[in-house]
């Protein structure tokens, strides 16, 4: 893999001990502007510790998170997406007390005003751009008519379809997706899809961390397989797909 | 009109201001229309409207803001015994202090959150308190408490005029705030007070401060430096609740250590609470039915009780008076505890959840199942 | 200076005993039930009126006149003997004298019923709600309890004699080799911290080598694992808070020779009980009973003279201090485990 001029994001040499355990080790990876890379393995292998030490919530042992020239490592959470990094998580991370519309407010007021504001004497009702943009958001996602619902009464496909409106609503340049299809129906799944493809299109560079080899088949303009805490196989779906490694490390092993 | 406040709040403050002043007659059939309780529902009302902000916008459960009335009550007297009788930069000064203090033990305090904020924020309540009763004697005068003499230097009146003969009593610009004065007064800074919380509350920043309570790791994740916007409710409501405590020292002048203990920290959680967490009308509702109650309650004694029971026969009248006069006079404190269990267990969402329910069912018969939808909405407030 | 500084450990040892045995019992219900009990200094302070309450009926008295006497003033003179005297003699008096320690014996059963109806009353309704409900509530039944007693015993604090015997100082220098006087420590102050020590013991060995104890101690750490093995955790669990219950009111009972208990007595305890425990860690019990100790010699260093002539007014907020400084530095206490109750 030769460095290439558009890479947004470089994780560089990371590694990851809990206690004794060698959780990650010798990770090297390049996601290219625009493009989707997907990581795929087995349970355990070391995909949501490796997601944890890109957004910053776990500091690596060794090496480095470098976007777009600047170190990630030791930035808070906040800081990272200010940078423009964001990310849906596993189980949906929604603001449950609060409407559905006010919900994709919220994170179009970060990306306005920053990280700190104190704007105490607008009032929310007034800031048309903000909501019309919101509201144009959900319409993306199909929430449109349930903007006024509590979130938390959202069903779960609806939550992350949800948070999904809220990292998109920022415009972020790299969106972290972690299993964005877990527990979905396979309808909803397709519908995710069909919306992620749709944002493939504008451009947005996405990191997905997958079991459903559907959607990564789907989606991925690039693979890497975690095992063991290592990668060992990069390359386009059709390579990894073909790699006896992967067949014996993942579709062999877990499954 | 709309760009400066929506058609809705609008209606809210208005009706809020004129319930406010009116209250004088709205309280009469009550017997609650004279000055001085009037006043004492405006103060706390202030209080609990500050304590809001912090606990029922952003989520954190301070047991320590007494220590801000407290020091607010010291504060506006010092500056009655050095500067001035004027109530005006007592009330700024009094707002300050509490503001820098707040500002204080919020940046330590917000450090933590959940239970850790609650334990840090009694801790320094209490140390405090001990401090006022202990070494700050100089400043607090200890168990006697602080009150004006003749013998204070003014310095600022002392420019203008000879000391008047008597002892002083506060005042703005002259005018003297006893009596009803003393409750207009007080009524507008509730009415400021109140205006402020609704814009808080419909602003940009007040929206933060639901995502905080909502969810701070997703705040976060999405690009908000959570801190800051903590401290800053933190603060307002340290300086709200100063405001209330230096109210308290115009209307009735002594500022005493007993403000800041954590039986009044606990009175306010207890107002806020009763009239609702998170709802703007809510904690004032909460600090009136409390201040009322207390009254009410503090004032009967055996014989109103006698009188009460009069239609039972004797003996069952004795055995009711006895268990009643438990719960009231002295034993005041034994029925606040005991609303604050109920309501705690059964209506956790206060007077405000009540009135929501009851509007909901009322609007169920009415409506048929749009009230449902209506019901799973995000209420406005 | 070895003397002053043996002599203020000593003073640590029974305020630091009261401490740890309340701090025990709190992380004792933290730990099962997952409740931040505020009613818990409440509890101890029944205890201590479990104590008021047994002396004063021991000590209800006959007033009988006896003509054949009279006072120097020419009066016939009113004879006052104890009720429990008149019937039972000589064991009447050892009991009126024993009243303190003989109180344990009331409030054993007194607080098991308090604890339970707790439990079962309203605690049971708030495992599954959020933190800030718990502490309100139950602070809510701490004003209650503190009221209650305040309705019966009224505002003032209520004396208790120590027993004639352990009156008086133990001169613990002498025992040390020292000159007599040097370092001297009230009996029942030692009394104090042995009862402390045994409760302490018991509760640990309960703990640790019944079949009983070990369940709770399962579940103190993973109470769903067990819930699937199928053990009834939650009557268990009620049974642990009706523990914590006696421990915290024997612990009130005994401490009533040293501080006159009123109806303030519990929260007094409970802001510096909470204290100890997150100083400890949040859910370790040796954390507890360690930081107990520790904050109580702590305190008592704090009020030697030569400390507040450098500090004024450091005695009355060491512990507060120390909770701060704790909390900012190492959140889960000395000996928590990571991440519990935050958020």
């Amino acid at each position: 893999m030769h460095p290439q001029n558009n890479v947004v994001l470089h994780v560089a040499d990371v590694h990851k001990r809990f206690g004794g355990l060698h959780a990650l080790a010798d990770i090297d990876l390049q996601v290219e502007e625009g493009k989707t890379h997907a990581i795929i393995g087995p349970n355990g292998a070391g995909k949501s510790t490796l997601l944890n030490v890109i957004i910053g919530r776990l500091p690596p042992t060794s090496g480095a998170v470098i976007f777009d020239g600047t170190i990630l490592t030791g930035k808070k959470p906040h800081e990272i997406n200010q940078l423009g990094v964001a990310r849906v998580f596993q189980t949906p991370e929604i603001f449950s007390d609060l409407s559905v519309l006010q919900n994709v407010m919220t994170p179009a007021f970060a990306r306005r005003d920053g990280a700190f504001k104190i704007n105490m004497f607008r009032q929310v009702d007034n800031e048309h751009e903000i909501r019309e943009e919101a509201e144009a958001m959900l319409e993306d996602v199909g929430l449109i008519s349930r903007r006024e619902v509590h979130a938390g009464a959202l069903s779960r496909g609806d939550k992350r379809r949800l948070e999904l409106a809220m990292c998109l609503i920022q415009k972020p340049r790299l969106l972290l997706l972690d299993e964005p299809t877990a527990g979905m129906s396979r309808h909803d799944t397709n519908t995710t899809i069909e919306l992620l493809k749709k944002i493939k299109a504008r451009g947005m560079t996405k990191i997905i961390i997958e079991h459903d080899m559907h959607v990564v088949f789907s989606l991925a303009d690039k693979i890497s397989v975690l095992a063991g805490g290592r990668i060992i196989a990069e390359g386009l779906p059709e390579e990894v797909r073909g790699d006896p490694r992967v067949q014996e490390a993942y579709l062999g092993g877990a499954h | 009109m709309t760009s400066f406040m929506s058609r809705k709040d609008f209606i809210l403050f208005a009706g809020f201001t004129i319930v406010v002043l009116l209250l004088p007659i709205l309280a009469a059939p009550f017997g609650a229309a004279y000055p001085d309780l009037l006043q004492r529902f405006m103060i706390y009302g202030i209080f609990a409207v500050g304590f809001n902000i912090l606990f029922g916008l952003t989520g954190y459960l301070s047991f320590g803001h007494a220590a801000f009335f407290g020091v607010g009550s010291y504060a506006a007297m010092w500056s009655f015994k050095l500067l001035s009788i004027n109530a005006l930069p007592a009330l700024i000064f009094a707002v300050i202090i509490a503001g820098l203090f707040a500002l204080a033990i919020g940046y330590v305090s917000l450090r933590r959150s959940g239970i850790y904020f609650s334990i840090l924020t009694l801790a320094f309540a209490q140390m405090s308190y001990n401090l006022a009763y202990s070494v700050l004697t100089p400043i607090t005068n200890g168990e006697t408490g602080l009150r004006m003499t003749l013998q204070d230097p003014r310095a600022l009146d002392r420019l203008f005029f000879e000391a008047s003969p008597g002892a002083p009593v506060p005042s703005i610009f002259g005018m003297s705030l006893s009596g009803w004065n003393g409750f207009y007064f007080t009524a507008l800074f509730m009415i400021a007070t109140f205006f402020l919380a609704m814009r808080i509350n419909n602003s940009p920043f007040g929206m933060m401060l639901k995502g905080i309570k909502s969810n701070q790791n997703r705040m976060n994740y999405t690009g908000f430096n959570t801190r800051p916007y903590t401290l800053t409710a933190f603060v307002i409501s340290g300086m709200l609740a100063g405001l209330a405590g230096a109210l308290l020292v115009v209307t009735d002048p002594l500022a005493g250590a007993e403000r800041m203990r954590w039986t009044a920290s606990g009175e306010v959680v207890l107002m806020t609470i009763l009239g609702g967490v998170g709802t703007l009308v809510g904690p004032v509702i909460g600090a009136m039915m409390i201040k009322y109650f207390e009254n009410i309650f503090s004032s009967f004694n055996a014989n109103v009780l006698n009188n009460f029971y009069s239609f039972l026969p004797d003996g069952v009248r004795e055995v009711m008076v006895t268990i009643s006069s438990k719960f009231v006079g002295e034993g005041w404190h034994l029925s606040l505890g005991l609303i604050f269990v109920l309501i705690v267990m059964f209506l956790p969402g206060g007077v405000m959840e009540g009135v929501r329910r009851i509007a909901a069912s009322f609007n169920r018969r009415a409506n048929g199942n749009k009230a449902e939808a209506r019901v799973a909405t995000a209420p406005a407030e | 200076m070895f003397e002053v500084i043996f002599l203020q450990f000593l003073n640590g040892l029974d305020k630091g005993s009261a401490y740890a045995l309340i701090a025990l019992g709190l992380t004792l219900v933290f730990g099962t039930l997952g409740v931040v009990n505020f009613a818990h200094g409440a509890l101890f302070m029944l205890g201590a009126f479990c104590a008021v309450a047994f002396r004063y009926f021991l000590t209800l008295e006959t007033v009988t006149v006896d003509p054949t006497k009279l006072s120097p003033w020419g009066q016939p003179v009113e004879v006052r003997e104890p009720l429990v005297q008149a019937w039972f003699g000589d064991f009447g008096a050892w009991l009126v004298n024993y009243s303190v320690p003989v109180s344990l014996l009331v409030c054993i059963p007194v607080m098991l019923f308090v604890g339970i109806a707790m439990e079962r009353g309203i605690i049971k309704h708030f495992y599954k709600r959020p933190h800030a409900e718990q502490i309100l509530v139950t602070f809510g039944l701490a004003i209650v309890l503190g009221e209650l007693v305040k309705a019966f015993f009224g505002p003032n604090p209520h004396p208790q004699p120590m027993p004639d015997t352990l009156r008086g100082a133990a001169d613990i220098g002498s025992w040390l080799g020292m000159r007599a006087g040097v370092i001297t420590y009230p009996w029942w102050r030692l009394v104090y911290f042995l009862f402390a020590t045994a409760v302490i013991g018991a509760v640990f060995a309960f703990l640790q080598f019944t079949t009983f104890g070990m369940v709770v101690r399962a579940g103190m750490a993973d109470r769903e694992t067990v819930g699937i093995l199928g053990i009834n955790i939650d009557r268990r669990f009620t049974i642990m808070f009706g523990i914590a219950a006696i421990v915290a009111g024997m612990a009130g009972v005994m401490y009533t020779p040293l501080l006159p208990p009123n109806y303030t007595l519990g929260m007094d305890f409970l802001v510096i009980s909470f204290v100890v425990v997150v100083v400890g860690g949040m859910g370790s019990l040796p954390g507890a009973i360690a930081a107990g100790f520790l904050l109580g010699i702590l305190q008592s260093f704090a009020s030697m003279t030569q400390v507040k002539a450098i500090i004024p007014g450091i005695d009355q907020i060491i512990i507060y201090l120390v909770a701060v400084v704790i909390l900012l530095v190492r959140p889960r206490g000395l000996m928590g485990r990571r991440g519990v109750m935050e958020a």
